[in-house]
């Protein structure tokens, strides 16, 4: 009785937010929102026993990416009487793209099995979930079985990743860097030097070493 | 602990049960909020020695009194929320603060089969949690409405996001080792006096991961987010009354937590040192290890000065991340050719 109240709760939680993502007037409130519509999918993850799953959906998502996107919305000068305004005329647009999203996920679900080749091609049985926690049973299959193409979706991340920065990156002139070997390594007498002035002379600036 | 409340109880029904989980609850949260209260006072009293101070002597004997009576004061003012606040973030914040550093505390075992729920992924949902901690901090200086505020917390978002990486890195380097994310288990690979404890294979880790958890309980030398000196309290400038208090007493909760995954990670948890000494109950040698941290964590506060910024930023993305990925790898060789852990 308590895993079916729990699993009402968190699912009607996680329908409730992700309507108020889109029904929020505040773009920081939409992501707040959001995060609570990670945090208890992380939950309904729990009650089928994925603990392994919610617990990395919290830590990677709701950890590291919301924030970041909370960070992006939250420095974002947004004019929310702008924001209004294209509403009306863009409404039709988005009502179509999303029939045809929820026509293709039902079709997909509808016509969903498992081709001959499937039963061949898993080369490990699923284990018992009672005799082996889901972090071993995950490991012993994404480390050995599928270990070619769990490396190939990594450096597909690390490609992006290095894209991105490769892309955004500007090498602008004039700016100064900090060296911290450098700073560790100067000396009082590459700083400053005493001379004796003699009267009616001066002495030229010093020629800079490091 | 559920399991053993449940049977004293009489052990039937789901009320039971879920009056067992309650009890639990109490018994853990209880003890933790009196035992931060005498750690305000400890850090205190250990700052003010090193200083050759008093410090807090006032009320009660010894001054022992002088957290509650803090507490009480802050019970009484008035709770101020600026005009141009968010109002409902504003207060959600410290609540989500304080929220976050007591339940982390579930999955944290006192003695053997002492905790409230001995999750398979224990570790992870420590990290899942502390990572969450950040939203308190981020939603407080934004709905503040003020630039004090939001400074300190975008500065201390950016700060907890990056020492996360390498605590995260350093957990790898003794999960690899011992085989299990359970944190009893991670205890019960100690046995067997000091010797056999982590910190003496661990030693380089646990420095890393030392300083890693003053960064990311905002404690000094890695204060920046309050930094007074130039942001006036941070993110916590615009609270007052209980909401502060809330903060307050979520950033010592944290402290304290860290103190015990220490403990249990690198210190043998509830073991005692040498096994001359078993007779000692388990929880209290779990409070002597916390209470050792602890002072580490107070004196570090008291003889260490501020870091600047971005020499914080430096140290946790050039210098703890490359270390700690490289120790990963050090340290799963070494667990997988047998020298060290239970595996290979």
């Amino acid at each position: 009785m308590l895993p079916v109240a729990a699993f009402w709760l968190f699912a009607a939680i996680t329908v409730l937010s992700g309507l108020l993502v889109i029904l929020a007037k505040n773009p920081v409130h939409s992501v707040l929102w959001l995060i609570l519509a990670f945090f208890s999918a992380a939950g309904l993850f729990v009650l089928m026993g994925a603990e392994f799953l919610a617990m990395l959906l919290v830590i990677v998502y709701v950890g590291a990416v919301a924030v970041l996107f909370l960070f992006v919305v939250m420095m974002l000068d947004i004019n929310f009487v702008e924001l209004r305004q294209g509403i009306v005329q863009n409404a039709p647009i988005g009502v179509v793209v999303g029939l045809i999203l929820l026509a293709e996920l039902g079709t997909l679900g509808a016509a969903w099995t498992f081709g001959d080749d499937v039963a061949k091609n898993a080369a490990s049985p699923a284990p018992v979930v009672e005799q082996v926690e889901n972090t071993a049973a995950l490991g012993n299959i994404i480390y050995t079985d599928y270990i070619f193409i769990f490396q190939m979706s990594g450096l597909i991340l690390l490609v992006a990743m290095i894209g991105a920065i490769v892309l955004t990156h500007r090498t602008r002139p004039g700016v100064k860097r900090q060296d911290v070997s450098k700073q560790s390594a100067r000396r009082p007498e590459d700083a400053y030097e005493l001379v004796d002035v003699e009267v009616g002379k001066g002495v030229a600036l010093p020629t800079k070493k490091g | 602990m559920v399991e053993a409340l449940y049977t004293l109880f009489g052990g039937e029904g789901p009320f039971l049960y879920f009056l067992a989980i309650l009890a639990s609850i109490f018994a853990i949260v209880l003890p933790l909020l009196i035992a931060v209260a005498f750690a305000v006072y400890f850090d205190r009293k250990i700052w003010a020695a090193v200083q050759m101070r008093r410090g807090p002597n006032v009320v009660g004997p010894f001054g022992l009194l002088q957290s509650f009576a803090d507490g009480l004061k802050l019970f009484l003012k008035e709770t101020v929320i600026p005009a141009g606040a968010n109002k409902a973030i504003f207060l959600i914040a410290p609540m989500i603060t304080f929220t976050l550093a007591l339940i982390s505390w579930a999955v944290v075992p006192f003695a053997d089969g002492v905790a409230i729920a001995d999750l398979n992924v224990g570790i992870l949902y420590l990290l899942a949690i502390s990572s969450l901690g950040v939203y308190g901090i981020i939603m407080s200086g934004w709905a503040s409405n003020s630039r004090y505020a939001f400074l300190g917390a975008l500065r201390s978002a950016a700060q907890m996001v990056s020492y996360e990486v390498s605590i995260g890195f350093v957990l790898v380097c003794i999960l690899v080792t011992v085989g299990s994310l359970n944190m009893s288990d991670i205890v019960r690979t100690q046995e067997g006096g000091i010797l056999s404890w982590n910190i003496f294979p661990f030693l380089p880790v646990f420095v890393i991961f030392f300083i890693s958890a003053l960064a990311e309980t905002n404690r000094p030398p890695f204060d920046l987010p309050e930094a007074e000196a130039e942001l006036v309290a941070g993110y916590q400038v615009e609270y007052s009354s209980m909401a502060f208090a809330l903060f307050f007493l979520g950033e010592y909760a944290n402290i304290l937590l860290m103190s015990a995954v220490m403990a249990i990670l690198f210190f043998g948890g509830w073991y005692a040192p040498v096994a001359a000494l078993d007779f000692i109950p388990g929880w209290i040698w779990m409070f002597a290890k916390i209470a050792l941290m602890f002072w580490m964590f107070a004196m570090v506060k008291a003889f260490v000065p501020r870091y600047r910024y971005d020499q914080l930023m430096r140290l946790g993305w050039k210098v703890f991340l490359p270390l700690s990925l490289a120790f990963v790898v050090i340290y799963s060789g070494l667990a997988v050719s047998g020298v060290i852990g239970n595996i290979g």
